[in-house]
């Protein structure tokens, strides 16, 4: 391999990954939200996301044949599917999780697992009413496009599509957004002090039980919105498309350290570069000394992942940017 | 004594009777007739049902009254082996054409076996069907190891390819698949310039493409599934490659060419149900199919209606070698094993385990998101 493949290579792994990575760092970002407030990991996130996912493809598919402008047609499905999955997370937390509030922490953590597996096969049980399992999405005209030049830099290189900016772009926006509504707002500071201790922010005046519902709400609307964008970035979805990047996902928040806002986008990345860099990491065989590595094929690229999760939790317990938590005392 | 006379008299008329009257023979289908795949198991119960319908004449000539019995398997192994059970039962059930899965052709032609119940498959193509070397059980379609062999002749042949990248999804199915394409294809000399997994459930191929990309191979390989494939292939188109695709039967749906969208194009696959175009002798047959059962003919019946007739004319031959008497059910089974048939398909021949000897595998090629047929492979059995 000479010098210039190498490099486009690398550049091409530097994208792809970033891509990828922020998907995961959006559908983290729902994990950590819920985990700050109630040290619960809500493993039903993975089926809100797709839930999401399907209420865009329905959107798209229903404006497919309208004149309207391709970024209308995106921002009815964020919105869409924004408010389906907050809402249906809001319920989720209503029947399965407020009932076992005192219980001990693996009781709601079984109940994440059973409703996870209901809403999949309820999920396929409404798509299937379509007459359909796998749902191919269209896409408003020019989403597709191959992004030539950027600022007048020549990108050809780098296989960029309009959809990915659009994603980078939509989850930079979001991370902004949320960090101005946990840090900057009444509402923050009211899911903080939930967070922080829900006894005492009750004798403040905070009601508990409205602020879990609201951040299960905006957790929710973030899986929905990263459903969308997982139906935009892939075309094709099924009712248990969730799983796969439902589980990378959790394991991105673990990796920059639960509960933390910029650790999950973090994780979100360095997953989506770990990944993307292991699958390529074969073409690499062909420099002198490094032949070794044409063992390393790309089935070995979640394993690589799963890895290095386990070497940074070994390093440190809680995570990139995760702070030990504290003893409440 | 005048009872005595009464009885001799009437045993006598039911001894004529019997002389006189023709003997009633039939041909049972299993397969599944309600359920997901009742189209597919009704197209071989229509095809048996046309075969028998042409032979009744030749059979009445032989003092033989031949009807069809169509059973009901719902492509469950239990339903299918109750049916097999009810088949032996019935004494007049000279041989069966069946079934359309192989979960449930090993279990029925187990039970079928003892009592030399031939069995006809038109569509069995897992190994196991015929590697137990059962004297019953036989099929006219090529098997799940003909197809990688089958994709590498069409790569070298047809693509005339020299590099080539192998993907598989890691299930057993599309591994084991990719492994014996590429295996034949290293054997006719192309060079396989990667040869890796992906998990079954992923969608983001991102650092396959990169690689196919940078690797340049002339054909790319992908044992999987169209649920998958679809995806993987507008990725890959999407990127401005456009290499083609191939694969086995797992690409067989509709489903494909949506998943696909503007990337359902240069994608090729292969499936032992013949395409009707790719068999100029099936034109008159589905037309006669057509006004019979008022739906078109497929592939699987087209198979169903070539299965019956090597039963029907195994059953023929078996009536001449036994003198022109109606023939046993055992004498039907050795009939078939070591008879040489001539249908729509092709000559039919049997090894010894009942594997065509000279089998067909079809490939179709996908091209902007229409089906045509791209060849057809020859599977020769040693």
């Amino acid at each position: 391999m000479d010098f210039q493949t190498f490099g486009t290579v690398l550049l091409q792994v530097l994208v792809g990954g970033l891509s990828l990575g922020v998907l995961y760092a959006i559908i983290a970002l729902g994990y950590t939200m819920v985990y700050g407030v109630l040290q619960l990991i809500n493993f039903a996130h993975s089926e809100v996301f797709i839930a999401g996912g399907i209420v865009g493809f329905l959107v798209f598919d229903a404006v497919k044949a309208s004149s309207m402008n391709g970024y209308l047609k995106l921002l009815l499905a964020c919105i869409a599917a924004m408010a389906v999955s907050g809402l249906l997370n809001v319920i989720i937390e209503r029947l399965a999780y407020r009932p076992l509030r005192g219980a001990q922490r693996l009781v709601p953590l079984i109940t994440a697992i059973g409703v996870s597996l209901i809403l999949q096969d309820l999920l396929r049980f409404l798509v299937g009413l379509r007459g359909q399992f796998d749902l191919s999405v269209p896409l408003p005209q020019g989403f597709g496009n191959p992004i030539s030049s950027l600022f007048g830099l020549d990108i050809s290189l780098l296989n960029l599509q309009v959809k990915d900016l659009i994603l980078i772009v939509v989850a930079v926006v979001m991370l902004i957004g949320l960090n101005l509504l946990v840090n900057r707002t009444q509402l923050g500071r009211a899911i903080r002090a939930v967070a922080h201790d829900r006894q005492t922010s009750g004798l403040m005046g905070i009601d508990a039980n409205r602020i879990i519902s609201l951040t299960f709400l905006i957790g929710g609307a973030l899986g929905g919105l990263g459903g969308v964008m997982f139906a935009m970035k892939y075309q094709a979805l099924n009712a248990y498309s969730g799983t796969l990047p439902g589980i990378k996902a959790f394991t991105a928040a673990v990796l920059g350290g639960i509960g933390s806002i910029p650790g999950a986008v973090l994780g979100g990345l360095v997953l989506g570069w770990l990944e993307t860099l292991l699958g390529v990491i074969s073409l690499f065989s062909s420099v002198p000394g490094l032949h070794w590595l044409g063992a390393i094929k790309a089935e070995y690229k979640d394993l690589g992942a799963f890895l290095a999760l386990i070497l940074i939790l070994f390093l440190k317990p809680a995570g990139l940017l995760g702070r030990s938590a504290a003893e409440k005392v | 004594m005048k009872k005595t006379v009464l009885s001799l008299t009437v045993l006598t008329a039911l001894a004529l009777g019997s002389a006189n009257a023709a003997t009633v023979v039939k041909l049972a289908t299993i397969s599944p007739l309600s359920g997901s795949s009742s189209n597919l198991g009704l197209q071989i119960k229509n095809g048996a049902q046309l075969a028998v319908n042409e032979m009744k004449a030749e059979f009445a000539k032989a003092g033989m009254t031949l009807s069809l019995v169509a059973y009901d398997d719902q492509a469950d192994p239990a339903t299918g082996t109750a049916a097999a059970r009810r088949v032996v039962a019935d004494r007049s059930i000279l041989g069966v054409v069946g079934t359309l899965n192989s979960g449930v052709a090993i279990p029925a032609s187990a039970v079928l076996a003892p009592s030399h119940v031939t069995m006809v498959s038109p569509a069995n193509t897992n190994e196991k069907v015929t590697d137990r070397g059962l004297a019953n059980m036989n099929r006219v379609c090529a098997r799940d190891d003909a197809q990688g062999p089958a994709g590498a002749d069409f790569v070298v042949n047809t693509l005339k390819a020299k590099k080539v990248y192998v993907l598989n999804d890691k299930t057993p199915y599309g591994q084991g698949l990719a492994d014996q394409a590429e295996k034949a294809m290293k054997a006719k000399g192309l060079t396989v310039v990667q040869s890796e997994g992906v998990a079954a459930e992923d969608r983001d191929f991102t650092a396959m493409i990169t690689k196919i990309q940078t690797l340049r191979p002339d054909a790319i390989y992908f044992g999987g599934l169209y649920g998958q494939v679809g995806p993987f292939a507008k990725q890959l188109r999407d990127k401005g490659i456009q290499t083609p695709i191939i694969g086995g039967d797992g690409y067989d749906s509709d489903d494909l060419t949506k998943l696909a969208g503007t990337g359902a194009n240069n994608i090729y696959f292969t499936t032992v149900a013949p395409p009707l175009d790719a068999v100029p002798a099936a034109k008159a047959l589905s037309t006669s199919f057509q006004s019979a059962f008022k739906t078109d003919m497929q592939g699987f019946g087209l198979m169903g209606y070539d299965s019956a007739k090597v039963v029907l004319q195994g059953m023929l031959n078996a009536y001449k070698a036994a003198g022109n008497k109606v023939p046993t059910r055992t004498q039907v089974e050795s009939a078939v094993r070591t008879g040489t048939f001539n249908v729509v398909t092709g000559q039919v021949k049997f090894d010894k385990n009942g594997d065509r000897q000279t089998a067909k595998m079809y490939v179709i090629a996908v091209k902007n998101g229409a089906r045509s047929t791209a060849g057809t492979v020859n599977v020769v059995r040693q």
